[in-house]
């Protein structure tokens, strides 16, 4: 987008090329380390840093197989993150539809309420959701403490507020003469939902979604606490690499380099899609 | 939202009179138009009601018991202690509250540093990017990586980078630059806090970037259209046009940059392990090492409580003070 007929001083460019420069150094470094690190034999990552290795290898990528059961993890990830995406987009479709369509009583209280939940330090309800769990457990048998389902329960809910937020934004931008169009044409409030406004709003949960991939994907805290040896996700399972008398760094950076492609390579195919959204929903 | 209603009423009119009413007269009676947004948002607030508001609620009570290991099978047969917990955390002369004083402090500190500069540098990025260049989209892309790295991976990596013996940075600072005697202890002692603003800096402002150039679009061409004519140069119709059309767009992400900084958890965490070193002590790892390692979880709560109530009583004033401007820039 041009953004003025004129051409830019050359003050601006001048900056413009020094700046980008030492921010894109800035941001390559830790990538170059761990992409250059994961291709080292072991002596080369334990003893002085070396810019590059004495030899490369691709040991580390068929080591971090059998040093801990990284496939295991990897699927435990996924599969609590990709129920977790799912979920809470649809749960966040339907209560960002209702907010932008509908006047109802209590309608800012939830949305105050709901945005709100976005600034409690996990810290906080970490403990009592662990006993909530454990006694929900007790009392219907349904297990939520260290199983997938709690995991999951837990992660779409962090997503929920931005989401709902984003969307009512995004929803409220679909002009309403889509839906009414619908209605006129014999669809209920719900099939005009799903056949107009859900098309039209395609960007804004593309980026819904990749944001609560990666929230769940990359959780740290309650992945500590609320999972055992069989549900362990890549976040926990990443420390095994560090044993009492070595640390496979070069295994290390190998394993976070494997964990790292699906979730990057999506967000790059996708980002264009998460600008878009982002202009029309949150940013208004 | 005056416009809704008139658009239900609109719609419903509309939909009487639509070909679709020869298909046999649809049930939209009373109870299902007003039931609907309910039925809509049941799913989202049961959800929040089970994993934020009800474990919320518990969380108060037990900052007011006694609660060791000893009672945490059965919390609600803990025995009730008043507000010693709330004392004890406030307690700026015994160890408990000089503690969390001191982390308190450095959080804030931390805090501060880590969304200006992430600001700072995610609003310089976009502004340079807001033209056409060759290798534009590549950039682009690129600025993304870490923003989308998932935490540990990136993390570790600097964690790697910042080790004593075989890290990157004392080969640089040290071997390469001679800038120090020796090399130097990056995640103990004083550098910690300065290691783990790098960290934080180098994750969070991708977000920035991606906020603001977001906001850059929804900017009309016509106002610069308008200032080229005048003769306003390009650093002026930044200055005169760009920031204060972002105004808006800034005061939500300020906002959002602020929360998720000072509850940060991930990044301590994966950076030092459980216990941070004094000077990087964030308060969520401060009270998680109060919680889950001293087994000590009224204290705990109590802890939790007291940090809520500063983010109520900030993200308060912040709002109050931010629609106030906004609303004496409207008059």
């Amino acid at each position: 987008m041009p953004r003025s007929p004129m051409a830019p001083p050359r003050s601006f460019l001048w900056s413009r090329r020094v700046f980008l420069t030492l921010l894109t150094g800035f941001v390559l470094l830790p990538v170059y380390v761990m992409v250059s690190s994961s291709l080292k034999p072991l002596q080369d990552v334990s003893g002085k840093f070396r810019w590059w290795p004495s030899g490369l290898t691709i040991r580390p990528y068929i080591d971090i197989w059998s040093t801990v059961p990284l496939a295991k993890y990897f699927m435990n990830s996924l599969i609590v993150a990709g129920a977790a995406t799912v979920c809470s987009v649809v749960i966040a479709v339907f209560a960002g539809y209702a907010v932008s369509r509908y006047d109802f009583p209590g309608k800012r209280v939830f949305t105050v309420t709901v945005l709100s939940t976005q600034m409690f330090p996990g810290i906080l309800f970490l403990l009592p959701l662990f006993l909530l769990y454990v006694n929900i457990g007790n009392a219907t048998g349904i297990a939520l403490f260290g199983s997938r389902g709690g995991l999951i329960l837990t992660y779409l809910t962090f997503s929920l507020p931005f989401s709902i937020w984003m969307l009512i934004g995004y929803f409220d931008s679909v002009p309403r003469d889509l839906d009414e169009a619908a209605l006129v044409d014999g669809c209920g409030p719900l099939g005009a939902l799903l056949r107009v406004v859900v098309p039209a709003a395609i960007p804004g949960i593309v980026a819904v979604a990749v944001y609560a991939f990666m929230t769940a994907w990359g959780e740290v805290l309650f992945a500590s606490v609320m999972t055992n040896d069989t549900t362990r996700t890549l976040a926990i399972g990443l420390q095994g690499y560090s044993t009492q008398n070595e640390v496979y760094w070069n295994q290390i950076m190998a394993a976070s380099l494997v964990v790292s492609v699906p979730v990057v390579a999506g967000f790059l195919l996708l980002q264009r899609y998460l600008v878009t959204g982002l202009t029309a929903g949150a940013v208004k | 939202m005056t416009t809704t209603a008139t658009v239900e009423a609109r719609g419903r009119t509309a939909s009487t009179r639509s070909p679709g009413a020869a298909r046999g007269p649809r049930r939209t009676g009373r109870i299902r138009r007003i039931g609907l947004p309910y039925l809509l948002l049941l799913p989202a607030l049961l959800l929040e009601l089970l994993v934020h508001l009800v474990p919320m609620a518990i969380g108060i009570v037990m900052s007011f018991k006694e609660l060791t290991q000893f009672y945490i099978r059965d919390w609600g047969t803990a025995p009730w202690s008043g507000i010693d917990n709330y004392r004890m955390s406030v307690d700026f002369n015994a160890p408990v509250g000089d503690a969390l004083l001191h982390s308190f402090l450095v959080t804030c500190g931390f805090t501060l540093l880590s969304v200006a500069l992430c600001w700072l540098i995610g609003t310089a990025a976009a502004l340079y990017m807001q033209d056409t260049f060759r290798g534009r989209g590549l950039l682009r892309a690129l600025f993304l990586v870490p923003y989308a790295l998932p935490v540990y991976a990136a993390v570790v990596t600097w964690a790697f980078m910042f080790q004593h013996d075989n890290g990157l940075v004392n080969h640089v600072l040290h071997d390469q630059l001679h800038l120090t005697d020796e090399p130097s202890f990056w995640l103990i002692g004083g550098n910690s806090f300065v290691a783990l603003l790098t960290v934080s800096v180098w994750k969070g402002w991708p977000f920035a970037f991606l906020i603001v150039m977001a906001g850059l679009q929804n900017i009309p061409k016509d106002l610069y259209e308008a200032a080229a004519l005048d003769g306003a140069g390009l650093w002026q119709q930044i200055r005169r046009i760009t920031l204060p059309s972002l105004r808006p767009v800034n005061q939500v992400l300020v906002l959002v940059l602020f929360l998720w900084t000072f509850n940060d958890f991930n990044t301590p965490y994966v950076l030092f392990g459980r216990a941070a070193p004094q000077a990087a002590d964030l308060i969520s790892i401060h009270i998680y090492q109060a919680s889950f390692v001293t087994w000590n979880f009224g204290t705990g709560s109590a802890m939790s409580v007291l940090l809520l109530l500063f983010l109520l009583v900030v993200t308060g004033a912040y709002l109050a003070l931010t629609s106030r401007g906004r609303r004496r820039a409207d008059a």
